[in-house]
């Protein structure tokens, strides 16, 4: 060991920088900048992308000092359950502070990729402004901006290459951003807008099309109809991802013949998605690509049924991910089993989105795709009931589960069959998957699952968890058992104070705690906030009652904790109270 | 099994565990609303909340309906902006919306503590309040009724506090270990396949994300205008029928054929036609055949017209039904002396019978 430590202290630095240029994954950077005080140094100056996955963890101050050299930034800014309502809107990650720094840090700044987080129109025109050489805008469930700020983007940025916008609420301002990429643009090799509400120029989007001869990747909004979308893949035969319109026209037409014409030619397109509106007279467009297609997204077609959806997905035999919606039935899982052998990951979303009546899907769909599907590798599969002997099954099928992510329209709901708690088939998938990251239950369970979870999750990443478990036991298994797990968010589990506090150092090895409506109580996160300094204790509180009165032993209703290294943060609006 | 199921939930007034029906709702209505003015009347007494009116919304939003038919649960028709803010009662105390179970127990949905049991409700915006009905029968811990509010994510709560009641404390339900005890007897009914009449919603269930949940509300509404042959939604219309005191309505998806359809509205209007038509019935008769309503609607005395997109009155029975169904936005029965523009031959049968 100590020879080949100083063995490679004879290497210049540009030797082990060029060594260190292989590394792309940020984790194994962080890992050699571990090994010694030379790695460090050389691999910050090297180190171009920089992952942060709580922009609350840092500052960008900090950032930029230790990575003057970055050209790519990604950001996650609030806590995953604010996707489904859990978490104010205001509570937080603005994007701003960030480009600030980075602007007066004098940062190349050449990429930006945000997740949950608050953008303002103002950040787009500062990042417009001041990266002449921006790349690559990708915001995902972002908000907080209009077409205004895309506008500047468009306009300003002479280089961009890729406009990536997904599932954002964004105000149309009908402006005509569109319209802004200038007349010398011609670096988009990717642009999706498909979450904007409003129109855009059509014949703006068609020269863009035209003169963009890199594009590869183009996912219109609804309000493209379907003969532009004719005349755009026309231009553009060499798109490799195409994201439709407006999907619904007389199928005894001319512009539907072209169409079909044009989609034959795009012989490179291999991940379709769009659909939000679509006619299923006018599917079999698709059907000429569909053998080549490994990408599908049909997850917005409420208006396809199982019929038509298999008529198409049964041509899909290249198929490696697949998003549906439940309409497609057992039965339609059953044929895309058949069809589909080198399916790894399959998503399937409720097609009645207040969960208010019945899905077509069940466990026996599951099995099907389990037993169909060797290479399966990701599911997320919202169903109506299931079964321990169907999870026992889907776990002997498939080991090879990255990510298994259940969601049983009832979240109690016990096994169908035996009335009993899915522990045991939720034991069965994670003693089988041993590369298990991503874990979400559902369903009657109680300690023991967690028992399991804890014993046999050893690679677990991340878990959630919704109205399971009986006592602290449950929490304390995970927590005791699972070493590498990164973010756990609970709500609406009887996980009191004795979990929380048990081993308080666990947290600053996580990236994040979420629990709300646990039985947790205000004074056991005043402790923990107390003894751990390096921890943020949040509490969202949207009563008006934060400071006045709390009892001690009050339970919390919503508690969000997490790493950090600069302390609490100075953006908290009201309601949010660090301990 | 649906049925008794969500009737269980109703009848039974805590002692114990019982069966609960996931959320079963709205098949009780009248349960619920004289569970609901029971709340009030807990409310009433306990708080003065005529001046706590909360009113959930952006600021410079419209006020929301206050239609205490409103359900939240017509899917479809539930636009995540909505707001649902208290219902004013009478006397302006507000008090909760009927119609949903309240959530947030720590197992199941249902509400297991007895007196918090009758009252089902929940209300949704982004934030939770609880109130706390003090002095409430025999000290349950379940006066507490906490509602979970589900809204859009843009939504701030704008809580005008100014009550000088009782403020809302931030009591928690007490956890039901008692229903953990009754795992086993959370059976089936929870997950029966034939449809809950209608579940309530609790805060973030079923996980889906809000632009998710936006973008396939706002598709289906679109879906219906558009290409309504692929949406199996129902399609109602108004049916009216001169002379009739009242209209009827019909879903149009339920029949396949004009034969199919005029039989319904037969029988449907009934009571109309014989009182009418008396002398055109044969004596002895009791039912009015689909014949003899054929007769009536193409006979002498009533043809049966519908309202097009455009506005316009048609004969029913020209077009193929996919189509007609399509087209037509109200039903009319007429009768056949006013419907001479329409129906040139108002005797004879039409050419286009499906």
């Amino acid at each position: 060991m100590h020879s080949f430590h100083s063995m490679l202290n004879y290497f210049p630095e540009e030797v082990l920088e060029h060594i260190f240029d292989f590394l792309t994954s940020h984790r194994d950077r962080n890992a050699v900048s571990l090994v010694c005080k030379s790695w460090y140094a050389v691999e910050r100056f090297s180190r171009e992308k920089v992952f942060v996955g709580n922009c609350y963890a840092i500052s960008p101050e900090r950032l930029i000092a230790r990575f003057p050299r970055v050209r790519s930034l990604t950001l996650k800014g609030k806590p995953h359950f604010a996707d489904f309502n859990l978490v104010p809107n205001d509570w937080g990650g603005y994007v701003q502070p960030w480009i600030e720094s980075i602007v007066r840090g004098r940062v190349n700044l050449e990429e930006l990729r945000l997740k949950r987080m608050l953008v303002s129109d103002e950040s787009l025109e500062l990042l417009a402004t001041f990266f002449p050489n921006f790349k690559s805008l990708v915001l995902v469930s972002c908000e907080g901006f209009t077409t205004d700020g895309l506008a500047a983007i468009a306009s300003n940025c002479r280089f961009l290459r890729e406009l990536d916008l997904q599932e954002n609420e964004v105000e149309d301002r009908r402006g005509q951003w569109l319209s802004c990429f200038p007349d010398s643009c011609t670096s988009l090799v990717s642009l999706n807008f498909t979450c904007l509400k409003g129109e855009v120029n059509l014949a703006s989007l068609e020269r863009l099309v035209a003169r963009c001869r890199n594009l590869r990747s183009l996912r219109v909004n609804n309000a493209v109809p379907l003969d532009a979308l004719q005349r755009i893949l026309a231009q553009a035969p060499q798109l490799v991802d195409l994201g439709t319109g407006s999907f619904v026209h007389d199928p005894d037409t001319e512009s539907y013949n072209k169409l079909e014409t044009s989609m034959q030619k795009c012989t490179s397109i291999t991940s379709l998605s769009g659909f939000l509106d679509v006619s299923a007279r006018c599917l079999p467009a698709v059907y000429p690509i569909c053998g080549q297609l490994t990408s599908l997204n049909l997850s917005y077609a409420p208006g396809i049924y199982s019929d038509e959806l298999v008529k198409l997905i049964c041509y899909c035999n290249r198929l490696e991910r697949l998003l549906v919606l439940d309409t497609i039935g057992d039965k339609g899982l059953g044929v895309v089993a058949s069809s589909c052998k080198e399916l790894q990951e399959l998503r399937v979303f409720l097609s009645d989105v207040y969960g208010i009546g019945n899905t077509a899907v069940t466990e026996e769909g599951l099995v099907a795709i389990s037993a169909g599907c060797p290479k399966l590798n990701s599911i997320l599969y919202f169903c109506q009931q299931m079964t321990n002997e169907a999870l026992i099954m889907v776990a002997k099928n498939c080991p090879n589960f990255i990510r298994f992510r259940l969601c049983t329209l009832n979240p109690t709901v016990p096994d169908a069959i035996t009335m009993q708690p899915l522990d045991e088939g939720f034991g069965a998938i994670v003693k089988s998957c041993k590369d298990l990251k991503r874990l979400s239950i559902s369903g009657l369970l109680t300690d023991q699952v967690f028992l399991y979870i804890g014993r046999y999750a050893k690679q677990l990443e991340m878990l959630s968890i919704a109205f399971a478990g009986d006592s602290d036991k449950g929490m304390l298994s995970v927590l005791n058992g699972c070493k590498k797990l990164k973010k756990l968010e609970i709500r609406d589990c009887p996980f009191g104070n004795v979990a929380l506090l048990a081993d308080m150092g666990k947290y600053e090895t996580m990236r994040s705690l979420w629990m709300s409506s646990c039985e947790v109580t205000f004074g056991a996160c005043k402790t923990l906030a107390q003894k751990m300094p390096r921890l943020n204790v949040e509490i969202i509180n949207e009563n008006d009652q934060i400071e006045a009165s709390v009892d001690d032993k009050q339970k919390v209703e919503k508690m969000y904790l997490y790493r950090t290294l600069v302390g609490p943060r100075k953006d908290a609006p009201g309601f949010v109270w660090t301990l | 099994m649906s049925s008794s199921a969500s009737v269980d939930c109703i009848t039974q007034s805590g002692s114990g565990l019982k069966e609960r029906n996931y959320l079963g709702l709205s098949d009780c209505s009248s349960v619920d609303s004289s569970a609901v003015s029971n709340v009030s009347e807990e409310n009433k007494n306990n708080l003065n909340l005529k001046a706590t009116e909360l009113r959930l919304g952006l600021p410079g939003s419209r006020s929301p309906e206050r239609d205490s038919d409103f359900t939240l649960l017509s899917s479809g028709k539930l636009d995540e902006k909505q707001l649902f803010p208290l219902l004013p009662s009478k006397d302006g105390i507000c008090s909760l919306m009927q119609k949903s179970v309240i959530s947030g127990n720590k197992r199941g949905f249902s509400d297991t503590v007895d007196g918090f049991s009758e009252i089902k409700s929940s209300v949704f915006t982004e934030g939770k309040w609880m109130f706390n009905a003090t002095g409430s029968d025999s000290g349950t811990p379940q006066s507490v009724v906490e509602a979970k509010l589900a809204g859009s994510a843009g939504i701030n709560m704008i809580l005008s506090n100014n009550s000088s009641g009782a403020q809302p404390s931030m009591k928690k339900e007490v956890p039901t270990r008692a229903l953990q005890e009754g795992h086993n007897k959370i059976n089936g009914s929870n997950n029966n396949n034939s449809a809950p009449a209608a579940k309530a919603q609790v805060v973030g269930w079923p996980p889906i994300r809000s632009f998710r949940k936006n973008t396939l509300a706002t598709t289906l509404k679109t879906n219906d205008e558009v290409d309504g042959k692929t949406v199996p939604g129902a399609l109602f219309v108004k049916v009216s029928m001169d002379g009739a005191p009242y209209l009827r309505k019909v879903d149009l998806r339920t029949y396949s054929t004009y034969q199919e359809l005029s039989s319904a509205l037969e029988k449907m209007f009934m009571c109309f036609t014989i009182r009418q038509c008396g002398s055109q019935e044969a004596p002895g008769r009791e039912m009015l055949g689909e014949n003899k309503f054929k007769d009536l609607v193409h006979g002498s005395d009533y043809v049966l017209t519908f309202e097009d997109k455009d506005g316009d009155w048609m004969l029913v029975g020209d077009v193929p039904w996919e189509m007609f169904i399509e087209s037509c936005k109200r039903l009319k029965i007429m009768k056949g002396s006013d419907a001479i523009g329409l129906a040139p031959r108002a005797t004879e049968k039409p050419k286009n019978q499906n």
